[in-house]
C-alpha cells in the first residue's frame, strides 16, 4: 500500500522538478497538483515532471496531470516528463498526452530542452 | 479456436475500499511473472487490472461493494475477468475520452476502458442489470 504520499520539488534556474512518488492515483495527484499550484504563484511556468520513483499510475491520477497541462496552456508554460517507464510512456501515448507535453530520457535532457539548448 | 488451458483459476474478492486495487494489481503481477510474462507485459497487465477494478468502483454502485477477480491461467495467455455485482452499463453509451477536448477544459476522466484496450490483446465486457464483468486476455509470446 503506498504509505504518505510525497512529491519532491526542485527549483532550478526559471523551471521547477516535481518528482512524483511510487504510485500517482488521485491522492497523489492532487498533492502534486498544489504542489504546482503553490509554484504557478511562485511565478514558475515550466515544469519538468521526474517519474524515476513512479512505478504505477492510474488513469485518475493522469487526469490531474491533464489539469496541470491546461493551466499550464492557458499561461504559455510548457509541461516535461523524464525518466518514464515504458508502460507509463505507452499509457502516455494510448491517451495522446505526447502531443501536448514533451517526453524526455532524463532529466538532464529535459532541462537542456527547456534551456532551448537541445 | 481451441486454448492450451490448464484451467488453474485463482480467485481474489476486495472490498471497494481505495488502494485496494493495488491487492489485485499485485495479484496479476505476481501470476504474470510465474507464467514468464516479460517485465513490460507484466507491467501492463497491472495498469489494466488497476483500471478494471477503479472502474467497477467508481461506476457500478454495487450493493455489496466488492470486486470479483478470476486469473485463468492458461499456457498461451493470461485471462482476467473483473466482476462486479453492480447496475450494469450500456457500452455503446460510453463517450470516448479525447485528449483534445480534455485540454481544453473538457471532460479529463474516463480513459480506463481506452486503457485496457490498447494494453491488452482482447477485451470483452458482459453486463446487464446483475451486474458487469470485464475479460481481459494478455497473449503469451
Amino acid at each position: 500500500m503506498p504509505g504518505k504520499f510525497t512529491v519532491n520539488v526542485r527549483r532550478g534556474d526559471g523551471y521547477a522538478v516535481l518528482e512524483t512518488g511510487s504510485y500517482l492515483n488521485q491522492t497523489a495527484g492532487e498533492e502534486l497538483f498544489n504542489r504546482f499550484n503553490d509554484l504557478l504563484e511562485e511565478g514558475y511556468t515550466d515544469f519538468i515532471i521526474d517519474m524515476s520513483k513512479t512505478k504505477i499510475v492510474n488513469s485518475i491520477g493522469i487526469s490531474i496531470l491533464i489539469e496541470m497541462l491546461e493551466k499550464l496552456r492557458e499561461r504559455k508554460g510548457r509541461l516535461i516528463f523524464c525518466n518514464l517507464s515504458n508502460v507509463i510512456s505507452k499509457t502516455f501515448k494510448i491517451m495522446g498526452l505526447t502531443q501536448y507535453a514533451e517526453v524526455y530520457p532524463n532529466e538532464k535532457e529535459a532541462i537542456t530542452a527547456l534551456r532551448g539548448e537541445g | 479456436m481451441t486454448s492450451r488451458c490448464l484451467e488453474k483459476v485463482i480467485e481474489l474478492t476486495i472490498p471497494m475500499e481505495p488502494n485496494l486495487e493495488l491487492v489485485a494489481a499485485e495479484a496479476a503481477s505476481t501470476i504474470a511473472q510465474l507464467m514468464c510474462f516479460d517485465e513490460d507485459e507484466i507491467d501492463e497487465i497491472r495498469m489494466a487490472t488497476i483500471e478494471a477494478c477503479l472502474n467497477a468502483f467508481e461506476h457500478s454502485k454495487s450493493p455489496d461493494r466488492r470486486v470479483y477477480i478470476a486469473f485463468r491461467v492458461c499456457k498461451d495467455k493470461l485471462e482476467l475477468r473483473v466482476t462486479d455485482h453492480g447496475r450494469g452499463f450500456n457500452p455503446a453509451e460510453v463517450k470516448p475520452p479525447d485528449i483534445r477536448n480534455a485540454v481544453k477544459g473538457g471532460r479529463k476522466r474516463g480513459w480506463g476502458l481506452k486503457l485496457i484496450e490498447n494494453l491488452m490483446d482482447e477485451v470483452r465486457i458482459e453486463t446487464g442489470s446483475l451486474g458487469t464483468t470485464v475479460i481481459m486476455i494478455k497473449m503469451k509470446g
